[in-house]
This record gives C-alpha cells, structure tokens and sequence, in this order.
C-alpha cells in the first residue's frame, strides 16, 4: 500500500529530515519527494510505501498529526487510491 | 505516478472547495421481522438493526481517515415499515418509529429512513395505519425519517392518498409546532419514489432489493462552482464539458468509498447517487452555480434552462464513473439547505412557481421549503398533486417536502438548525383547490405508462 504526505506551512530547519526520519522508524519506504517553498511557505508531497511498515495507516497519520502540532504545520497522510480514483482511470 | 498538481488539486476539492461524500446509507432489509404481534415486531427490528449496522460508524470513520475525505453522514434505510407491520395487528406503528429511533441511535447513525408506505394506485389498511400514525411518530422520534409514494408514471395518481398526505403535513405541522414544525422536515411525498436512495428523508430499501446494500451519496457544489469559474463567458457548450469532468472525478471517489464501504461491511454495494447536495455553508450551493454560469440571481428567467445544463451534465459525466449509478442522481434545490437558495428566496427573485419549474428538469421536487402556518390542508395538497403530476408526466422523481410553520406568515424566517438549514417564509398562490382535492380518487396513468 501507497501512502501520500502532503506538508504546508511556515518553512523552518528540519522539516523534511523530521518527516523522513518519521518514515523511517516506521520502516516505510520513501519513493518520491516534491517540495518547494512559494511566498515563505513550505510545500512538499511525499509519496512512500507501507509494505514493510509496523504500525498501520493509522500510526503514521498519528505520528505526523504530532509532528504537525509541534511544527506548526498542516499534514495530511492519505491512502493513494483516493487520488488514483481520480485522476488515473 | 502521480504528478503533483493532481495530489494538489484532490485536495484543494477537499479543503477549500467542500468536496465530500455526503452519506454511506445501509440498506437493510426488514421482510425477515414481520411478527404476529407489536412488542414481538418491534423488538424484532430493534436487534435486526443493531446488530446489522453495528460496525457502520465506525467503518465510515475508518474510511474517512484512510482516503482524508469526510463522510458527512453514515445512515440507515430499511424495508416500508407499511409492510413489515402489516401483520402485526397494531393500530398504530408509532411504537416502530420508536423502536426504530433507539435502535439508530444504539449504532449511532444519524437518520434512519424508511418509516413509509407505497401507495401509488390504492392505500391498503397498513398503509392507513402508517400515515394515521406520522404526526405523532414524527413528533416523538428525533431521527426517523419517512416517505409516502402516491404516484407513478405507471399507476398514475392516488388522489385519496394526496388529499391524506396534505392533511398529515399539516397535522406533523401542528404537533411540531414548538419547534417551527420539525416534524414535516422529516417527511417526504414522492411520486416515482426509488428503492434504492441513499439521501434524507426520502431514503427506504425497497422491496426488491437483497438483505443488505451499501449505497452511497456524492456532493460537491462547491467544487462546480470552482472548476466553472475558470470557464467565465466563454460557451455554455464549456460549461458542460467543465460540470461533466468535474463530475466524474467527484463520482469516482464515491465509487472508491462505496467499494471499500461494502467490503469492510460485508455487504455488497447497491448504487452510487450522482447528486449535487448543497448545505447552508458558504461555498456549497447549487443556486451559486447557476448564478456562476452568468445568472443574476437564482429563480430569475435563465434558471431552469442553467438548471437542465448542470442535471444533465452531472449524470453524464458521473455514469462512466459509477459501476451502479441509481438514486436520485442529479442536482438538488432544498431552499433552507442551500446559501444561494435562500438569499434568492429572501430577495423574491425564487418563488416556488420558479421552484416547481425547476423540478421539471432537475432531481426530486420542491423541496425544504417553508410555507405560511395558514396554508390550508388543501392547498398542500394540491401542491403535493401538482409535483406528482409532474413526475408521473416526466418519468421522473418528484417529492414534496414543505413545511407549514405554525404561526409564521410571509415576512417571517425559520432556522431549522444543522443542515437542515433556515429560509424565509414563502408565498403561496392563495387561490384555493379545496373542490378539486375533495373529489379524491385516481387520476389515471398517462399514455406513456403504456410502453409494453
């Protein structure tokens, strides 16, 4: 299973090493990175892969809602399928 | 792989511009519950309920953080209690709307639909007792909802239902008066009703229809509203191009929900309803995207030919999305759920002549809408036989849902509260029906029932 992290918000130090060392306590496998800062604000798309993962869905949505609470900044963490719905027919 | 700017924009739907699946509704089948008396009946339904929609809640939340799109509203529809009960030997099924009440509210759903009867050529005794009942049901239960079908294309219209039905709007009116008569929000009159509707109040499981099914409803005015705005004066030939693309992505991710719905269920998946539901929040509105297609405001002459556009579109673009499409399946106009709706109604530009030429080319009927508490029994009636002409004419759905508030007159608003919305007092044409309503019987099936 494909999980999709998208990160906005102030950009400060230590974003995306506190994602990707998140990630990988949880054994779950980066794929693709995007990011960018527009206006100050930091964007980034993050696309990896549970197969290996401990801790389910649900774990990594709770470990990123932290990071997101102590950052100050907005995380969501989604199942893929929902974009492949969409945009992948 | 997916490319950046499709993530981006999922979720631009989702957070700016309200995209979200408005209902999972389970279908469950009550034919197994008929008893030979009301406490063995009522109990009967009560562990039917709960122990098949135990786990809904909690599967629709589980979804909703799996994919990080909300799941407005996880419900029930069950089988016409008219038929469940019939054996029962009660003289009032009050007491299965309230068995039907604490066994929703057991599994925490928030609207049970089905409290209804079929009544399209004739009423039998059942279907009496079930109407007789409504007023009082509807005013003891809180999330019980319920229908009446008096007509269709294929029966015609049962006019002794309607002149029935316009008494029990006026009578749920009354005993739900102290808070601006609730009950009747809670109250449907089809004509064409279907078996398989995942939306409020009009939802049942028909009788064709297997033990369980996930059926599930799709919305999403706001993100119409946004895709057309980046198609501003150019061809209306645009605009449906822009509604129809719009609408296959929205569809698309109730077909995601509604599959893994049904498997975590253990259920198999009925319909998806490709509907545009408004609420009264900002930046969710039907009438906004009329307006946005070059209309002034809402209810003005343009509207119904915008109106048929967006319908149209809507489905075509939703068909190839959905493996079942069913339901409703187009957009709705319920005055008090809707921002743009209600301001167009405030401002006298909608009228409900407006609002019933609207329901010719659109889903359901005149809908949420609330009318003088001085409005006669007739009247409403009349209202009700006007609409069912329309749908049994069109093929069609068409549904009242009005509310008489007592002691409310033109000028007057209501607040319903939630969803549910609030909206101005509307005119009534005050001309009266009463003779024509009195007559009652049938008005026999159109010639184009006969397509045998």
């Amino acid at each position: 299973m494909k999980i999709v992290v998208t990160i906005i918000g102030q950009d400060r130090v230590g974003i995306v090493a506190r994602a990707a060392a998140l990630l990988a306590e949880r054994r779950v496998n980066i794929l693709d990175i995007n990011q960018n800062i527009v206006h100050g604000f930091f964007n980034m798309v993050l696309i990896a892969e549970m197969a290996e993962a401990g801790g389910g869905l649900r774990g990594v949505q709770e470990a990123f809602r932290e990071m997101g609470t102590e950052m100050g900044l907005d995380i969501k963490v989604q199942h893929e399928d929902i974009f492949l719905a969409m945009h992948k027919v | 792989m997916l490319e950046l700017r499709e993530i981006l924009e999922t979720n631009r739907m989702i957070g700016e511009n309200r995209l979200d699946v408005r209902t999972i509704t389970l279908g469950i089948s009550l034919r197994g519950c008929a008893r030979e008396s009301g406490p063995a009946l009522c109990r009967a339904i009560y562990d039917k309920i709960t122990t098949t929609a135990r786990n809904l809640v909690r599967v629709g939340e589980e979804i909703e953080a799996t994919f990080g799109v909300p799941i407005v509203h996880k419900r029930i529809s069950v089988t016409p209690i008219s038929m469940v009960a019939e054996s029962s030997g009660l003289a009032s099924y009050v007491p299965v709307a309230e068995a039907m009440d604490r066994a929703a509210r057991e599994v925490g759903v928030n609207f049970i639909g089905g409290f209804s009867a079929r009544a399209e050529k004739r009423l039998a005794e059942s279907d009496r007792i079930l109407i007789a009942s409504l007023p009082e049901a509807l005013a003891a239960t809180e999330i019980v909802c319920s229908s009446v079908n008096i007509g269709s294309t294929k029966a015609g219209i049962n006019m002794d239902a309607v002149r029935e039905m316009g008494r029990t709007v006026k009578k749920t009116a009354e005993l739900t008066a102290e808070r601006d008569a609730i009950g009747c929000a809670k109250l449907v009159v089809f004509c064409n009703a279907v078996e398989d509707n995942p939306f409020m109040a009009g939802a049942f499981h028909g009788i064709g229809e297997g033990d369980l099914a996930v059926n599930v409803g799709v919305s999403g005015p706001g993100v119409v509203k946004h895709a057309l705005e980046a198609v501003r004066g150019q061809p209306l030939d645009e605009v449906a191009e822009t509604v129809k693309r719009t609408a296959f992505k929205i569809t698309r991710v109730g077909q995601l929900v509604a599959r893994e719905a049904a498997r975590r269920l253990g259920a198999p998946m009925g319909i998806i309803d490709l509907s545009l539901a408004p609420t009264p929040a900002i930046g969710d509105s039907v009438a906004h995207i009329l307006e946005e297609m070059g209309l002034e405001k809402c209810g003005g002459p343009g509207t119904t030919a915008a109106l048929a556009l967006l319908n149209d579109a809507v489905k075509k673009g939703g068909l190839m999305a959905a493996q079942h499409v069913g339901g409703l399946s187009g957009a709705f106009i319920p005055v008090s759920e809707d921002a743009g709706m209600i301001d167009a109604a405030a401002s006298g530009a909608l009228s409900l002549e407006k609002l019933e030429a609207m329901t010719c080319v659109c889903s359901v009927g005149l809908d949420m809408i609330a009318i003088p508490g001085s409005t006669s029994a007739e009247t409403i009636a009349a209202i009700i036989a006007d609409e069912a002409a329309i749908g049994m004419i069109n093929a069609k759905t068409t549904a009242v849902r009005v509310i008489p508030v007592p002691g409310k007159e033109v000028g007057d608003s209501v607040a319903f509260g939630g969803l549910l919305g609030h909206c101005p007092i509307m005119r009534v044409n005050p001309t009266r029906a009463d003779a024509f309503i009195a007559r009652g019987g049938r008005i026999p099936a159109p010639v184009r029932s006969l397509t045998n």
